[in-house]
């Protein structure tokens, strides 16, 4: 079958931008990615868009064709589709855009993802991010998603001999990386002392263990098409994309304080892209909460995972570079968005084009976006050839 | 949109704790499923109703300090899964008791409680929370 490549990839700035609308985020994230790309609005055949919960956000559905509308792009008929997996939502339409274009239906296609999350306060937000948990069953009893995380960090800590120190480091790796990245949400570096100590949002995780609320969009031009392949000055192939799901509540789990969907869409892409662990030069994770951060890297580690904390090899210029990006943590948190956001970091590392924060020679990276805590699994593998 | 008729359906078992059993496998599920996991179709027309004891043992718990816009008023809350004497995992609240007498094997029982008041319609609902033995 034929290779895909990310030959265009753009972005806005993540954060607190209340000048700007959901519509001109999109569009400004589009546009700078056909233009990355090289290409004319005429050469896409079709319009992927991510977005987790804009209905209830900006009380709008239908964002596909209000993106490809305020693009400027309705004149061409092109099909637009909105694809949504809660925070997955970037990776997911990723990897239904590469479905689509890997099976020939479509040569190049724009996947854009967008939330508009700071219109409302955040009491409102917390109850548009638990609609990833279970209405009736979760939520309808207070459940909030970070209370999710918690639980399963107090979970593993008992089960497991895991120390708080074990995963509050992972927010100040994020910052730390963040400080790097001139288009981060955050750019302050914070100690482990400052995570731990944090006002508590359910314990024991504090407002430090968890990402923030962003608006911010991000998109991808994906194509097989030769002559664009040929004429794009970087072309970074998509080598892997899978996904796997696992029940959407904690309580229906054998084990709440692990993901074995991870596990397996990780397993399932490194066999798809022919890589082994040791072949990636670095990782981009979904830290929406940092016990999250530790139970994936230990879905791709195992035991390891923690002896790599305790050695500090997630850091930019350490073995195991970890959100190098700056994470949903410090980069920023706009749900629909991170998934695609994830991957341009890992096609600008590839680039060799990252400044301050370049990973050394990096030729494979691995991301992985997720919607709940483990439920939607998305892995990608992007490298150079 | 109307509350009424989601809130009514599952009263039962929100009231009493009634979860499916499958005869296929035996499993007991909580809350009910039309299918079970473990059999998918060999389970259907399978799953039986079955009331739970309401008995239990604190399996993880966090106490919530950045609630829901509907529990504000309660911050701090304690959410906790129980594990229960049948088997399932149960996500609910504990309550009449201070956060630092909770601790993750601690024996509860189900008690029926107001758990919130329900949009414009102002319906108060009601279902399961825990509390201490
Ligand atoms: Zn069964």
């Amino acid at each position: 079958m034929r290779d895909v490549y990310i030959i265009g990839v753009g972005s806005t700035k993540y954060g607190e931008l209340w000048d700007m609308s959901l519509r001109e985020l999109a569009s400004e994230a589009g546009l700078k990615a056909l233009m990355d790309a090289g290409i004319k609005a005429e050469e896409i055949d079709a319009l992927y868009g991510a977005n987790t919960s804009a209905g209830q956000f900006i009380d709008q559905e239908h964002i596909a064709a209000l993106i490809s509308d305020y693009s400027g792009i309705s004149e061409l008929g092109i099909p637009a589709v909105r694809i949504e997996a809660g925070a997955a939502s970037g990776g997911a339409a990723l990897n239904q855009a590469y479905l689509a274009v890997k099976s020939g239906q479509y040569d190049t296609v724009v996947v854009g993802g967008v939330e508009k999350m700071t219109d409302v306060p955040s009491e409102v937000a917390n109850e548009i991010i638990g609609g990833s948990l279970d209405a009736e069953w979760e939520t309808f009893f207070g459940v909030t998603e970070a209370s999710v995380a918690a639980m399963i960090a107090k979970r593993h800590e008992y089960d497991e001999r895991v120390k708080r120190e074990h995963y509050a480091v992972f927010p100040v790796i994020s910052h730390k990386h963040a400080s790097m990245n001139p288009s981060s949400h955050f750019k302050n570096v914070i100690k482990l002392e400052d995570v731990i100590n944090a006002s508590p949002v359910a314990e024991p995780l504090t407002v430090y263990d968890t990402a923030p609320l962003s608006d911010g969009a991000s998109a991808i031009v994906i194509t097989a098409d030769k002559k664009k392949i040929k004429e794009s000055e970087n072309p970074i192939r998509i080598k892997a994309s899978t996904m796997a799901n696992d029940f959407l509540s904690l309580h229906d789990r054998k084990k709440i304080d692990s993901f074995k969907a991870v596990n397996k869409s990780v397993k399932e892409a490194l066999k798809q892209s022919g890589l082994n662990l040791g072949n990636i030069d670095g990782y981009e994770i979904h830290d929406s909460y940092s016990i999250g951060s530790l139970i994936q890297m230990e879905e791709i580690f195992g035991k390891e995972a923690i002896k790599m904390v305790e050695n500090n090899e997630y850091y930019f210029n350490s073995s195991h570079p970890l959100n190098v990006s700056g994470g949903l943590k410090a980069h920023g948190n706009p749900l629909g968005a991170v998934g695609l956001y994830q991957a341009i970091e890992a096609t600008i590392q590839l680039r060799g084009k990252a400044g301050e924060r370049q990973i050394k020679g990096s030729k494979n990276m691995l991301i992985h976006n997720m919607g709940g805590l483990g439920t939607t699994s998305v892995t990608t593998i992007l490298g150079v050839e | 949109m109307s509350e009424v008729p989601r809130f009514w359906r599952e009263s039962k078992h929100r009231y009493r704790l009634v979860g499916t059993r499958c005869e296929n496998c035996g499993n007991l599920y909580f809350p009910p499923r039309d299918i079970c996991p473990t059999c998918r179709r060999e389970s259907i027309n399978k799953m039986k109703e079955e009331e739970l004891s309401g008995e239990g043992e604190v399996y993880s718990y966090t106490v919530v300090h950045d609630g829901l816009e509907q529990f504000k008023m309660q911050v701090p809350y304690i959410i906790a899964i129980i594990k229960t004497k049948e088997g399932p995992l149960i996500t609910g609240q504990i309550v009449d008791c201070n956060p630092d007498d909770v601790k993750i094997g601690s024996q509860v029982k189900s008690t029926l409680r107001k758990v919130r008041t329900e949009g414009k319609s102002g319906i108060i609902q009601y279902g399961y929370k825990f509390i201490l033995k």
